[in-house]
């Protein structure tokens, strides 16, 4: 996921700069708070294991190998601004000692890998977990969830930020001069790569590690500060709120998502058929926002509130369940020893 | 062989990592061109050419740069074949391949045909090129950079440029814990390799996996315990200080002008 230099172009690069230094701010801010003079041994010590972490070989099936980031489990060890700032120094040092993505794209890279891997991860792993026990399968699923979903998700921004390469910046005659592939292409590969390979091992690697956390240390996963404010969750909305903003930029891939054709689509993609199921079931759920825009507004409008309005139902739906299973959990906050203090997120 | 193969190559990799960072502060106090210049005007004037790389948008633009990045090399006493090796390995290969498709789905002017079909587009063709051109250019101007600046110069000229010292004191110490843990944990596969007789299933493999990688977790999370007791019974009180010895010479300036023309000429050019 590690863009080099030369896949996009200066503009890109610059903007996602002024994208991340917003969220490096406040994370140095939050992270003194909470870890005071510890922050730079702390932070140190955690990139570099972070770093050996992801230099680390995963046998998978048929003998080959692979790699993990590991940035959820780091979220979920120090807290998610602690995170930020120590996958940030990872990437910095794999840009420069080993080429390992870009120095112009190091604010994208960051962005992408540093900010929405460990906040989505650590997002994600809260919602599932709340209220569970430290040593609860419910916490080894919400970890494996989070690392999953984290990883996709910075695949996903990955992904449109170099799709959108060949939309903007082409010469005359229509070379592209970054990155050539388009949304249509871009998006796919990237996300089929992850959704299949890296995913998974993304979740392995974090699940074998957090089931032995549980296991021996768990005094490193229920390290948290008791609750005081739930008040500074305002950052993770704003966060959420910036990308559902952000969502028009879809409108500028012409075609449909991967999976997602109507079935006049799938005939001109090659399939002479229509599987029979979708001829049915197509048209059966009366969408009440057909093709997310809004009757007699302009189309970004209509995508920006259809953003707003499902991330609202998605954010329901998890704070109903939150609620259901915290309400049966056991009750939390037992003293941690020798844990770390920790960005509640 | 399977199980001990899986040993061997985080074996290899680890000590490749460890090798590999060594072996440039190895040629960075190595007498050359750039190894003689002010850290400060080299991330400047090296980031100017990155970014001069970036704008490029001509083929001919390009290969210059490259031609020019082999002469530093070459004026900085880099063995070239170490050079190309470390440049061209992996990323721009990785690159190249990615970039196969494009030259035949880029819609534009045919530039092969095979049986009166366009097979080749012209602009499909110039994409690829400027891809992997562009990757090799930039990626050769991070990796001279590295070879010929000592990591604690690089520090200082980071701290120069204003970076917050909080992130440039991490920095510096993520450096060195890197090497102490990339120790031991190969000494903890080196430990399980002796211990091996016979083969092990994927499944026991990955389970140690995660069992070395928790430990090596926890043992992290110990260190950085100590560190911290042991800085602040050496008077640490939040606040990092540095000792830079950064000076600027004569050369220095020399070497700043030439960048600057070099990277105006080449926009210029770039613009033809």
């Amino acid at each position: 996921m590690h863009i080099p230099d030369g896949y996009i172009s200066p503009a890109t690069a610059g903007t996602m700069y002024a994208l991340t230094v917003p969220f490096w701010y406040v994370a140095s801010r939050r992270v003194r708070q909470a870890l005071t003079q510890r922050t730079v041994p702390v932070l140190a010590v955690f990139a570099a294991f972070s770093f050996i972490l992801q230099m680390f070989n995963v046998p998978l099936p048929g003998g080959t190998t692979g790699h993990a980031v590991g940035g959820t489990l780091l979220a979920i060890v120090l807290g998610p601004w602690a995170a930020v700032l120590g996958i940030t120094v990872v990437l910095a040092i794999q840009a420069l000692f080993f080429g390992d993505g870009g120095i112009l794209a190091l604010g994208a890279n960051c962005f992408n890998m540093a900010v929405v891997l460990p906040l989505v991860g650590y997002f994600v792993y809260k919602v599932v977990s709340s209220g569970s026990e430290a040593t609860s399968s419910r916490r080894l699923l919400a970890a494996v969830m989070g690392s999953y979903m984290a990883i996709n998700v910075a695949a996903f921004f990955t992904a449109l930020e170099l799709g959108v390469q060949p939309h903007f910046f082409h010469t005359a005659d229509g070379t592209p001069l970054y990155a050539p592939y388009g949304l249509n292409e871009a998006l796919p590969a990237m996300m089929g790569g992850h959704l299949i390979i890296a995913g998974p091992i993304e979740a392995l690697v974090t699940g074998l590690v957090f089931a032995y956390l549980q296991r021996s240390h768990s005094s490193l996963i229920m390290a948290e500060a008791p609750r005081k404010s739930e008040g500074k969750l305002w950052l993770l909305w704003g966060a959420l709120a910036l990308v559902a903003f952000a969502t028009p930029l879809g409108l500028l891939a012409s075609g449909t998502a991967w999976g997602e054709w109507a079935s006049e689509e799938l005939k001109g993609l090659g399939l002479g058929f229509i599987p029979r199921g979708l001829e049915r079931f197509e048209g059966w759920w009366p969408a009440p926002v057909p093709d997310y825009g809004w009757p007699k507004m302009g189309a970004v409008i209509g995508y920006i509130l259809s953003a707003f309005v499902g991330v609202a139902l998605v954010a329901f739906l998890c704070w109903g369940v939150g609620r259901r299973l915290s309400r049966r959990g056991l009750p939390r906050g037992e003293p941690s020893l020798g844990g770390l203090p920790k960005d509640e997120g | 062989m399977k199980g001990e193969g899986f040993l061997t190559r985080n074996i290899s990799a680890l000590t490749r990592a460890m090798e590999s960072i060594l072996l440039s502060e190895d040629l960075a106090r190595a007498p050359g061109l750039l190894q003689g210049l002010d850290a400060r005007i080299k991330v400047v004037t090296f980031l100017l050419f990155i970014v001069t790389v970036g704008l490029a948008k001509s083929l001919p633009v390009l290969g210059g740069i490259c031609l020019l990045v082999l002469a530093l090399a070459f004026l900085s006493r880099i063995p070239l074949g170490f050079f190309l090796k470390r440049v061209m390995l992996f990323i721009p290969i990785f690159t190249a391949v990615i970039a196969i498709p494009a030259l035949f789905i880029t819609p534009g002017d045919s530039l092969v045909t095979i049986a009166g079909k366009t097979v080749i587009t012209e602009q499909g063709a110039r994409t690829a090129g400027l891809l992997v051109l562009r990757v090799v250019d930039s990626l050769s101007f991070g990796v001279l950079l590295m070879l010929t600046t000592p990591w604690t110069r690089l520090l200082g000229a980071l701290r120069w440029l204003r970076l917050p010292s909080l992130f440039v004191a991490i920095l510096s110490m993520t450096y060195r814990y890197i090497f102490l843990l990339l120790h031991t944990a190969n000494n903890m596969f080196m430990a399980r390799r002796s211990r091996t007789v016979g083969r092990l299933s994927g499944g026991e493999n990955r389970r140690w996996l995660g069992r070395t990688l928790t430990t090596t977790l926890a043992k992290s999370h110990h260190l950085s315990e100590e560190i911290y007791l042991a800085m602040l019974s050496r008077g640490y009180r939040g606040e990092v200080l540095a000792l830079d010895n950064l000076s600027l010479r004569r050369r220095d300036f020399f070497w700043g002008a030439f960048a600057l023309v070099a990277a105006s000429v080449l926009l210029w050019l770039n613009l033809q």
